[in-house]
């Protein structure tokens, strides 16, 4: 079994475990590999396993019935999926797909439910984990329903213009999300909703502002 | 010369999860930092940049207007 200890005790699920305890725990673990651009959970459909992932980035996201994508979180190394199914017995509530090629540490869901009873500091781990999960997504929550960050977009683009010849300032979308006061995965989304209504063309490293008065009836301003 | 996402070697820790998620083979590790591969067909996708923890790797817009 190539499964790393070291990697495998820096798994926040198992912080704080003996080197025994990590050991028996490690012999439950699988590996599984996937290209780029694979799904390996689907909404709607039961979950048989946990997965850690090893190497690579796996998106968490959701898709609208339009096909409308919204990311909810980037699963980074030590970092697991597929937990709410795991834990709860009940269907996906969101796909992952992998975002390059990755390695996977799975864990079947009847070899969790018997770690979680045998090691209560992997069930306290767990909560602390699945907690954060919660203030994560409320904050997500806050900021698509509360907040009308689109047109905070608009205006931070409009304030933004750069000359023909492109001088300017440039922004990212990391920098975008910190001025709206919003995470990154939703400055993406209101960029496109913009670029779907018109008032702005995405050309690779290029904001193109097509309809300027467009963008301004989505700032709320008058034409 | 094409544009291309910008690294901070200060910044980058070498980790390569923005290796794995270029679908353009953009990026390449070199002496364990993140070296950009200049490729016409990097498409601004900011993929690398949305993985990247330690903020290494920036891919900024130009903002323009240009009303038909």
């Amino acid at each position: 079994m190539a499964v790393q200890l070291d990697f495998f005790k820096r798994i926040p699920y198992f912080s704080g475990l003996s080197l025994a305890e990590l050991e028996s725990i490690q012999k439950l673990v699988f590996e599984k590999t996937a290209d780029r651009a694979e799904t390996v959970a689907l909404e709607g459909e039961p979950a048989a396993n946990l997965y850690f992932v090893a190497s690579g980035v796996v998106k968490v996201f959701k898709t609208s019935a339009e096909g409308k994508e919204q990311i909810l979180s980037i699963v980074r190394p030590g970092e697991s999926f597929n937990d709410v199914p795991i834990f709860d017995g009940g269907p996906n509530p969101v796909s992952a797909r992998t975002m390059g090629p990755v390695l996977l540490y799975g864990m079947k869901k009847n070899d969790m439910g018997a770690i979680l009873r045998n090691h209560p500091q992997v069930a306290s781990n767990v909560i602390k984990v699945l907690a954060k999960r919660v203030r994560d997504l409320v904050s997500l929550v806050e900021d698509l329903s509360f907040r009308h960050v689109i047109s905070r977009v608009a205006k931070i683009l409009f304030d933004h213009i750069g000359d023909e010849m492109g001088h300017g300032p440039r922004l990212t979308q990391q920098q975008m999300a910190a001025m709206a006061g919003t995470a990154r995965e939703v400055v993406g989304r209101s960029l496109k909703a913009l670029e779907e209504q018109g008032a702005i063309k995405l050309d690779r490293h290029r904001i193109i502002i097509t309809d300027k008065e467009a963008l301004k009836k989505v700032m709320g301003l008058p034409s | 010369m094409t544009e291309m996402p910008i690294i901070d070697v200060h910044k980058c820790d070498g980790c390569g999860l923005c290796v794995g998620v270029c679908h353009c083979h953009a990026l390449g590790i070199v002496n364990e930092i993140i070296t950009i591969i200049e490729t016409v067909n990097c498409d601004w996708c900011t993929d690398c940049e949305a993985v990247c923890l330690t903020g290494a790797i920036s891919c900024p817009f130009e903002i323009i207007i240009q009303e038909s």
